[in-house]
């Protein structure tokens, strides 16, 4: 078993970001995730030389990560909505130059300056694109503490096996709040790097380009049916989902991260009221699990979607059951949260006739 | 029509490697510049592989190529490099440096690139004193777009989006990017140049040199600015280009050093 520690999200996901074995890290301070950078100040290089710096923007930040990345290092960037926003030019640029990286958004009400409360309403920024042109980030969405550490590990595997920028989707609220952390072993720092990456050009050896620029149309929709092939794979391979209880459901409950989290207490409290209620809580939200929701689809008499926003994921979910069962929405927005009562509240009212 | 092919007679007697004077870089590709006719670009190309070659530094060096006329630089000289979004090169070459203080590090950019969309970057850039080298192409106007106005256009000058001269009411006035770096305390060494004379083009290539040698040293960011021509957007000849780089240009960007590291 590994360290055992009580720890705030965002610190923890920083320990993470340490024992993984970062080269570097360039930030920009934001509300609510500034901790990660001030948490990395302090201990980070004395710990492993890993770099640590503070960018003057998050237009910034994320360049620095593409010519770090660029270089074959294993380098990270956090921020919150309106950083990871001004980040969307430089997360097109690495997604087309196929360069591997962890990107975390500590997600806050919007839109706009918005608010500083825990909010999940970048979910469609963060799975459908954000920037410009076909791509996909690999999106993970932690429920606690733990998965803000043990995404940290998944999101560099997954970003490094598919050369692809992975982002962790949290939000306020996994950032702020403080659980126990079972921490992993601290990983050496890399000292070989892929051979794409420019560090010099080798003897004798074509030198390396690292650029997402192919003027010419035929090679560009070469490049682009390429990435699409590669993100058919993640869909094929890396889609990753909890489920609790569906196997004598009547109904399911869903939801990602916070939501998911909310959505179980309810799942709980409708449980001992004697509604058999189900849970389902993908953990990649891209690749989205759309097999599991298509499979229960004819097996459950409607799913009820839990999110902090107006309504992201739920797109997705109907897609996926494809009109099969009803998919109800519940949600609050602008930085409130959800509690379980008025979920199992609005539940009754759209599937049980209000009783 | 397809390309006349001209042969060049040869006397072998003559084509010796003792009786060679001049010769390109071997850390150029060796694929036709695609610059017009007269630009500077193509000039300073090969001197910065020039003095690649001639410092050894081959597999030391990575760049950074912008935005701008200058975005296929990649293709013509034969390193490492990267492709930074426009106006983004000095915060990839932060991330480059950051990760490898050992490796020689440099951004090509011009002056919309650098001192209007990049403007940030570039200053905080030198502000922390980041050890590369900024090759800074000024030519006045947007190259690649096909001649709008630029931060550095002078006063007066007609371009497509200053049809009838830069008004500086309206827009302001042209940055002088190398004196306001200048003022920063961890810039080391900041020289303004110019390729439209051949003793210029030796200047320049002694002050590409000085730059990568103090970066060696771990001096800081240093900068070469080159005041540079732009034939076809400027709409004159090559030669033309050169005498409004000596009328105009220079008067307004006056050559030679603005910085130089202090001797110890």
């Amino acid at each position: 078993m590994g360290e055992l520690r009580l720890m705030k999200g965002n610190e923890a996901l920083a320990e993470a970001l340490i024992r993984v074995g970062c080269d570097g890290y360039f930030g920009y301070p934001i509300t609510p995730q500034s901790e990660v950078i001030e948490y990395l100040s302090r201990e980070a290089t004395a710990r492993t030389g890993m770099v640590v710096l503070q960018a003057e923007s998050e237009v910034a930040s994320i360049n620095m990560i593409y010519g770090a990345a660029g270089a074959g290092r294993r380098v990270a960037t956090t921020s919150s909505s309106p950083g990871i926003s001004l980040m969307q030019e430089g997360l097109s640029y690495i997604a087309g130059a196929e360069l591997p990286c962890l990107v975390v958004n500590v997600v806050r009400g919007g839109p706009g300056l918005g608010t500083i409360q825990p909010s999940q309403a970048d979910y469609f920024q963060a799975t459908k694109g954000g920037g410009h042109g076909d791509y996909h980030l690999i999106v993970l969405a932690p429920y606690n503490v733990q998965e803000m550490v043990d995404f940290v590990k998944l999101g560099f595997e997954l970003a490094e096996k598919y050369r692809n920028p992975a982002m962790i989707l949290a939000d306020g609220a996994m950032g702020q709040m403080m659980e126990k952390v079972e921490l992993f072993e601290q990983q050496p720092r890399r000292t070989e790097f892929p051979e794409w990456a420019t560090t010099g050009k080798p003897k004798d050896k074509p030198h390396r380009i690292v650029t997402s620029l192919f003027i010419e149309p035929e090679v560009m929709e070469q490049v682009n049916l390429r990435l699409q092939e590669k993100y058919r794979e993640m869909e094929k391979n890396e889609v990753r989902y909890q489920t609790i209880d569906i196997d004598d459901a009547d109904y399911i409950f869903t939801g990602f991260g916070l939501g998911a989290r909310i959505a179980m207490k309810a799942m709980e409290i409708a449980r001992n009221k004697g509604i058999k209620v189900g849970l389902i809580r993908p953990q990649t939200v891209y690749p989205f699990p759309y097999s599991i929701y298509k499979e229960i689809a004819s097996k459950v008499k409607g799913i009820l979607d839990v999110e902090l926003n107006a309504g992201q994921m739920i797109e997705d979910v109907r897609l996926a059951v494809e009109g099969r069962v009803p998919v109800e929405f519940y949600g609050r927005m602008g930085g409130m949260i959800p509690d379980p009562e008025s979920v199992v509240e609005h539940f009754e009212k759209v599937f049980l006739g209000g009783k | 029509m397809g390309t006349q092919v001209v042969e060049i007679p040869i006397n072998p007697e003559i084509v010796q490697e003792e009786n060679l004077v001049y010769r390109k870089p071997a850390t150029l590709t060796g694929k036709p510049f695609h610059y017009c006719p007269g630009c500077g670009h193509s000039t300073v190309h090969k001197l910065l592989m020039e003095v690649v070659a001639e410092m050894d530094i081959q597999e030391e060096i990575i760049g950074v190529a912008p935005v701008g006329c200058s975005v296929f630089a990649y293709d013509y000289m034969d390193i490492d490099m990267q492709e930074a979004a426009h106006g983004r090169a000095c915060a990839v070459a932060t991330g480059i440096k950051r990760m490898m203080p050992d490796k020689y590090v440099f951004t090509y950019q011009g002056d919309g690139d650098l001192a209007a969309i990049g403007t940030a970057e570039t200053i905080h850039a030198a502000n922390r004193g980041e050890n590369i080298l900024v090759i800074f192409i000024n030519n006045a106007v947007y190259g690649m777009t096909s001649g709008q106005m630029a931060p550095t256009t002078l006063p007066g000058m007609a371009t497509t989006t200053s049809p009838f001269g830069r008004d500086v009411k309206q827009v302001g006035y042209p940055l002088r990017m190398s004196e306001l770096l200048a003022t920063l305390p961890a810039t080391a060494y900041i020289t303004r140049q110019s390729v439209h004379t051949p003793n210029n083009v030796r200047k320049t290539k002694k002050a590409l040199q000085r730059a990568l040698e103090y970066q060696k040293q771990g001096l800081g960011f240093c900068m070469v600015e080159i005041v540079s021509n732009c034939p076809s957007n400027w709409k004159m000849t090559p030669l033309e280009s050169n005498r409004f780089i000596e009328e105009k240009m220079i008067p307004y960007y006056p050559l030679g050093d603005v910085k130089v590291p202090e001797v110890k």
